[in-house]
């Protein structure tokens, strides 16, 4: 499984073994035609049933004390993979393998002993964090689920954790989330996150939701744990400046794969998939010279309970021919830890005849 | 000389929060000329849709409001619900940041079109539709005649957000004021929003005030930038002169926003400028400059005596004791 056919490449890292490392993960929801989520009925109107194509063989590796960032839109799937790698559905095939454990294979007791060194931070610290508890308490709890030290320790390491999150125990440890800001109440989230010592922390647009200089300031701490902790992070956000700034290597998402993976520099500097060129293209610029380069991506992502045959991102690609609806392109390494799932990546010249591939039913 | 479309003078507005006054807006004056883009930039507080909010006359009664705010010469503040609706539509118009909460989830899209149509004009209902129908083409719909039929809920974010442009561009508004408009949209499908909201103004005609948190945002696509802190407006400029590697960005809480923003070209793991701190307390406002207790630049004047906000050099105020040097922080 592994090999030349996965998005596996360390990108120059230091040999050895990965602390988590991730094969041909899918992941499956079957839909039926009563309630189903708006976001996947297909342009066609009216519900349908069918299964959701929602992660499909995903592959990667997150190298100890490395950080990987995750890049891709609403309904791109890499939230549900987050949620797979915990195990929480369970993905439906493919290998979760962290710290040499192979965690699709665990359950119970043993899934939860495994788990404890890979922690999570959600978007929205006011949904996550339980409105009738203290931060003391939010902070204290997972340290109790592990029955990790007697009461007065426990005291004592969660006022250490609220401490190394910049909030003063003294001040915030009673507080009630609502008595926080949102800036304040991420960082109970993140001390929550830190209270196991875990070595991989997976962030779901963990600063999206914060103004940006608070989000700067959140940025940092989690910079100051990697190095004081030498933690990993999986960063997965929509946004690719952000993304970059803190990642090692870039994973670009589309629709359930990945379209490109390497390091953060090369995937901005030389995007290899026009996905990624038009991801860059899409941000706002603060240089007025590089004013709007117009709208680059056309449409909206097709349905993942009907895919595009071959490429997935075909039907909206500039470059797109005959062969991309044909034959799925496998990733490739076009350079080092460089990879690209492409037929005709950027740094090859275009196709001779461009322009989307229709998806199915717009031929009609 | 063109006159002002909208113009804005000392704008005040107050809530009474459990007793305790808080001025949202304090003092803000500014104008929008027609067919000219405004972004208004600010963190969440800063008292940026307060503003636009007391314009359009969509704050809750027993709010007080004072200063004015001429619409085409017209004073819009003190006006009734019933006067204003003589404006509202048919003369401004406002998109909000949540397109799912500002549908109406019972009612299929073209209906909700149709409504603000026949609101604001004497239309059969058959014309009120053929006008809905244009409006969802005009916003660059596919299938229009088909999606006039759908509920919100089986539209998309981005279509979503484009039904609410078609129900503000009902009446061929002079200004439509987007309140964080694209923010809850993914990058591409806002770059699209954007994209469309610009042909439309040139198309129409039509003023622009963008409400946001992005400077970035701002710096791509507005002619004019006013930057918000605690009520009050900290630095105006047009963008061009605020932007850019010549960039003159001279108030410091302008620049950390700047600074703060993420860059591509910025390498991994490089430790960003920060401010620390919060927003202050609105209901507790220091007697000084509201940015100071923030500031790395801050000294005693800045404590003891707030700036003003003043034109330093044509077309840029900016209230500030100890500017920026080139726009460069130093």
């Amino acid at each position: 499984m592994s090999g030349k056919h996965s998005m596996n490449a360390s990108g120059g890292q230091a040999a050895g073994e990965p602390l988590l490392s991730v094969r041909d993960v899918v992941q499956e929801f079957v839909v039926r035609q009563r309630g189903t989520p708006s976001r996947f009925i297909s342009g066609g109107g009216g519900a349908k049933a069918g299964v959701v194509q929602a992660v499909s063989g995903v592959s990667f590796d997150v190298m100890p004390g490395e950080t990987l960032g995750i890049v891709g839109e609403t309904g791109s799937g890499k939230s549900t993979l987050a949620r797979a790698l915990l195990q929480a559905p369970r993905p439906k095939s493919g290998q979760v393998v962290f710290r040499g454990t192979d965690l699709t294979r665990l359950r119970g007791h043993k899934l939860l002993q495994a788990r404890r060194h890979m922690q999570f931070v959600f978007q929205d610290p006011f949904s996550s964090l339980d409105p009738k508890w203290r931060a003391r308490s939010i902070v204290e709890e997972p340290l109790i689920a592990y029955r990790t030290g007697d009461r007065p320790a426990r005291r004592k390491r969660v006022d250490e954790l609220l401490d190394l999150v910049g909030l003063d125990p003294a001040r915030y440890a009673k507080r009630h989330p609502r008595e926080l800001s949102g800036g304040q109440a991420q960082r109970v989230a993140i001390a929550r996150a830190l209270a196991l010592s875990p070595s991989l922390i997976i962030c779901d647009e963990a600063v999206s939701s914060l103004d940006v200089l608070i989000q700067a300031q959140v940025l940092n701490l989690f910079e100051k744990l990697r190095g004081e902790f030498g933690l990993s992070y999986l960063f997965i956000a929509h946004d690719l400046a952000l993304v970059k700034q803190v990642s090692d290597r870039v994973a670009v998402m589309y629709l359930g794969k990945l379209c490109e993976v390497g390091p953060g520099d090369a995937v901005y500097r030389e995007p290899l998939h026009p996905y990624t060129r038009a991801l860059l293209d899409s941000i706002p610029s603060t240089e007025p010279g590089a004013k709007r380069t117009a709208a680059t991506l056309k449409g909206e992502p097709p349905s993942p309970i009907d895919p595009p045959s071959g490429c997935r991102f075909r039907t909206r690609c500039p470059r797109a021919v005959e062969q991309c609806a044909l034959e799925e392109p496998k990733p490739r390494e076009l350079a080092p830890g460089h990879l690209v799932a492409c037929h005709f990546p950027l740094s090859q010249p275009a196709p001779a005849i461009t322009g989307a591939v229709p998806a199915k039913e717009t031929v009609l | 000389m063109i006159d002002a479309l909208l113009q804005v003078d000392d704008l005040r507005v107050t809530f009474s929060v459990g007793g305790r006054e808080v001025r949202a807006v304090d003092g803000v004056s500014f104008t929008v000329d027609p067919g000219r883009t405004l972004a208004i930039i600010g963190e969440s507080g800063s008292g940026k849709t307060v503003c636009c909010r007391a314009i359009m006359g969509l704050l809750p009664t027993g709010t007080a409001i004072g200063g004015s705010a001429r619409l085409r010469g017209a004073e819009l503040l003190g006006l009734s619900d019933a006067e204003l609706r003589k404006y509202r539509g048919s003369d401004m118009a406002m998109v909000f940041q949540d397109p799912a909460r500002s549908l109406n989830p019972t009612m299929r899209a073209g209906l909700q079109i149709t409504e603000a149509i026949r609101t604001h004009r004497k239309v059969t209902k058959r014309e009120a539709e053929t006008q809905a129908i244009e409006l969802l083409r005009l916003v660059r719909i596919p299938a229009a005649e088909r999606r006039f039929h759908e509920y919100p809920h089986q539209l998309s974010g981005g279509m979503r957000q484009r039904v609410m442009i078609a129900i503000a561009l009902a009446c061929r508004p002079k200004l439509l004021i987007a309140d964080e408009a694209t923010t809850a949209l993914d990058v591409t499908t806002q770059a699209q929003i954007m994209e469309l909201l610009l042909e439309l103004q040139e198309q129409l005609d039509m003023a622009l005030i963008l409400i946001s948190h992005d400077l970035g945002l701002a710096a791509s696509y507005a002619d004019e930038v006013l930057v918000m802190y605690a009520g009050k407006i900290v630095e105006q400029a047009p963008a061009a002169r605020l932007f850019g590697s010549e960039g003159a960005v001279r108030m410091r809480y302008t620049r950390a926003l700047l600074d703060a923003i993420p860059h591509l070209e910025r390498p991994a793991h490089a430790e960003l400028p920060v401010v620390g701190g919060r927003p202050p307390d609105p209901t507790a406002l220091p007697p000084g400059c509201s940015f100071a207790p923030r500031c790395a630049s801050a000294a005693d004047d800045c404590v003891a005596k707030a700036p003003a906000l003043l034109e330093h050099a044509p077309g840029h105020r900016w209230a500030c004791w100890h500017p920026c040097e080139n726009g460069v922080a130093s």
